[in-house]
């Protein structure tokens, strides 16, 4: 998510292959330290939640996205 | 001949003159460029479509990421509304507007209960500014609420309803979504 663009494609690639992987733990870690938060939206039987992740690891393997957004803050 | 002595006089001529004069010009090159800050680069030009297409774009991922009911809400109603715990028989819900509080009510009574006051700027690139498109800002509160409700909920300035939300407004948008739901229903069991 950005001011101005909305979202924009960061990387994409299938985590079960070993560059893709790479590139995509790469990407996800530069964006935390950017301080952004990272959130996995799932959807269970047509229920949609979503899970906040601080690590590439918590990442759900069959995921389809991770969204980047600033983080909170009191307004 | 003659051409080819004045070509290697040149030659020659160019080549003293980088000996005794290149170190010095380099130098005063390189205390130019330490002393003269490069200049910002220039802001992009004013675009009065930009904020459009990033507000579709955004909608674009919203749709992608929330259901087709809550979809629907947001397209018809302006606003959201997120069961509060992640379960809808939690007692409460929270609304939520672009770049406004979030408003936490009793799904029960519809009575108010808290203004939470929070924001998620962008500080990155300051030329497109820090505010998110609308439906972003609905989604990244939406995505934080379901994924750490109280991590948000304490990073939030919390006040009694009435505080920058209009209580009047919300509680006549709680009617409307009351009534929207019951025609979904309604459609929905014809």
């Amino acid at each position: 998510m950005k001011p101005g663009v909305g979202d924009v494609m960061l990387a994409e690639g299938d985590p079960n292959v070993s560059e893709d992987e790479q590139r995509l733990i790469e990407e996800f870690r530069r964006q935390l330290d950017l301080g952004m938060w990272a959130a996995v939206p799932t959807a269970e039987r047509g229920h949609r939640q979503a899970t906040l992740v601080r690590d590439f690891a918590e990442v759900p393997r069959d995921a389809e996205r991770i969204v980047f957004f600033p983080p909170a803050s009191g307004g | 001949m003659t051409s080819v002595a004045v070509a290697s006089a040149v030659i020659v001529l160019a080549a003293l003159a980088a000996l005794a004069f290149g170190p010095e010009l380099a130098g005063s090159l390189r205390r130019r460029l330490a002393r003269e800050p490069r200049p910002e680069p220039p802001p992009p030009a004013w675009d009065p479509g930009r904020e459009l297409r990033a507000e579709r774009r955004a909608r674009e991922l919203l749709a992608d990421v929330v259901s087709e009911e809550e979809l629907a809400m947001y397209d018809q109603l302006g606003f959201l509304s997120v069961p509060g715990d992640g379960r809808e028989d939690s007692g409460y819900a929270y609304l939520l507007y672009p770049h406004r509080p979030i408003v936490a009510y009793d799904t029960g009574s519809g009575e108010l209960l808290n203004e939470y006051c929070v924001t998620f700027p962008d500080r990155s690139e300051p030329v497109t500014g820090t505010r998110l498109p609308d439906a972003d800002d609905v989604l990244a509160k939406w995505l934080t609420l379901h994924g750490r409700e109280r991590e948000l909920i304490a990073v939030a300035n919390m006040h009694v309803p009435g505080r920058q939300v209009d209580p009047d407004q919300v509680r006549r948008d709680l009617a409307r979504l009351r009534e929207w739901r019951a025609v979904r229903r309604a459609r929905a069991a014809a």
